[in-house]
């Protein structure tokens, strides 16, 4: 019998040499206690969280706390059903309600993550024949909502407006056409200049699908996103989301204002084949989504906390992924998977939680230590971090 | 030169800036365990071919293609479809 697990066998023997140094495992952490949006207890030790996704704080507001409770008692724990047959609530309406509010669009479709959400509208869109030009630096699902579908796959260097006008050019008459942008990529936290990307897509005759997960509550006027802070979001023909990150909760999103868009929920598979998001998920996620319309304080709190990471980290001496501070993401990038991991430790060992990235995930085959602030971190929780950052980065010997 | 021993010679000729090893480029040279080239290179390297012969190499189109003979006729034959 050949073991199928046995192509695993390289990484199994990366991950035990690390191990083996006698560093904590950095992809095994348990949080024990949550105490609020950016404290948890960790291992015993109280623990600055400054890498999740929960850029707005609304995991522990009162108001979605409190829908969350009222639905579990009202509509019982789970649909245990699809959204096309049992498994739409009148909680789900009124989240696809509070979406269309939030984004000032026609029409919204939850679904049970983001990844679906991408992985169900991106192969449902383009089928046989068409092409999807997309960003080298796409997120998974959107590799795997390109994988699912049977379109031609054409990546572009990462944020190149040349690349992806000369691929354009190239695609066959008559063929059907997706562009794939991220507003935010994840893992350095830069933006893409979508204004200009946008332009050329539509100058060359394709539809543009923009995911905008990790700005939506944060970036742009209303928190719609990059696309909106560049004026550009009517030009977009749909904007995919997430409830997993500013929203707070789980599950995942398209908008649009195309007037065929109701029908894309009986022909996309990820949509049609899973149970539907429990009455609590969606209570909370339409409360969240509702708060968010007017958090414009908190945005300006989580710019200001950006701004003071960035401009801290840099003057330690580490190096970072953009130059100025472009999102809620800073990311610290390390010269190996052994310094960074060892980093991340000294860090954890401060009383700080960051995310430590590395290939696949990352571009370029770099290792990162991602840090995403939080709309609720006080400047002096800030500080503190940056404190422990020049402790770490001393006793590690990343910075002098 | 025939149309295809021209083809060959831009590939291979396009090939040379990522041949950090001074690998001898035959037909049969194999990109991935030959050549070493990790995804990052492919794509400049794809770029560079696309560039030069102006048709698109899908990742679709990639997944088929193991060798350099075998990039040459996939490129004969995108040049002559457009």
């Amino acid at each position: 019998m050949t073991d199928l697990l046995s192509k695993f066998d390289p990484l199994i023997e990366q991950r035990q040499a690390l191990l083996d140094r006698g560093v904590t495992d950095p992809f095994n952490l348990t949080m024990e206690r949550v105490e609020s949006p950016t404290v948890a207890i960790c291992n015993g030790r109280r623990t600055i969280l400054l890498g999740t996704y929960n850029y707005m704080g609304m995991t522990f507001d009162p108001d979605v706390i409190e829908a969350g409770k009222k639905a579990l008692d009202e509509f019982g724990s789970g649909t245990t059903g699809s959204r096309v047959l049992n498994g739409t609530y009148q909680g789900h309406r009124e989240c696809e309600a509070a979406l269309r509010e939030f984004y000032a669009m026609d029409h919204a479709m939850v679904f049970s993550t983001g990844y679906q959400a991408n992985l169900g509208i991106i192969s449902t869109l383009a089928g046989k024949d068409d092409y999807i030009i997309l960003d080298i630096d796409s997120h998974a699902s959107i590799y795997d909502g390109c994988a699912l579908g049977n379109a031609q796959i054409v990546p572009f260097r990462h944020n190149d407006l040349d690349a992806l006008e000369k691929r354009l050019k190239r695609v066959p008459e008559g063929a059907g056409k997706l562009v794939v942008l991220e507003g935010v990529y994840s893992m350095l936290g830069d933006i893409a200049p979508l204004k200009d990307m946008i332009r050329i897509a539509k100058e060359n005759g394709a539809m543009v699908l923009v995911d905008e997960a990790h700005s939506m509550g944060f970036i742009g006027k209303n928190g719609r996103g990059v696309a909106e802070a560049q004026g550009v979001i009517d030009d977009v023909d749909f904007i995919i989301g997430t409830f997993s990150k500013s929203v707070g909760t789980v599950g995942g999103f398209c908008v649009s204002n195309h007037p065929k868009f109701e029908i894309l929920r009986l022909v996309c598979r990820p949509y049609v084949f899973t149970a539907s998001l429990p009455p609590s998920v969606v209570a909370t996620a339409a409360t969240s989504i509702r708060k968010l319309m007017h958090g414009s304080e908190k945005r300006a709190h989580l710019w200001e906390n950006s701004k003071t990471l960035h401009a801290g980290l840099k003057k330690l001496g580490f190096m970072l992924g953009t130059e100025e501070p472009q999102s809620a993401i800073i990311a610290v990038i390390m010269p190996n998977l052994e310094t960074g991991a060892a980093m991340w430790e000294a860090l954890l060992h401060e009383g700080l939680y960051v995310n430590l990235a590395r290939p696949p995930a990352t571009p370029q085959g770099m290792t990162l230590l991602r840090c995403s602030l939080c709309a609720l971190h006080s400047s002096q929780q800030v500080e503190e971090i940056l404190g422990m950052f020049e402790a770490a980065g001393r006793a590690v010997g990343c910075i002098s | 030169m025939t149309d295809r021993s021209q083809t060959f010679a831009k590939v291979a000729s396009l090939i040379e800036p990522f041949n950090k090893k001074g690998v001898e480029v035959t037909e049969q040279t194999r990109f991935a365990q030959d050549l070493e080239w990790d995804s990052l290179t492919v794509l400049d390297f794809v770029a560079n071919i696309e560039d030069e012969f102006d048709v698109i190499i899908s990742m679709n189109m990639q997944a088929e293609i193991e060798t350099v003979g075998q990039l040459v006729d996939a490129v004969d034959r995108l040049a002559k479809a457009s």
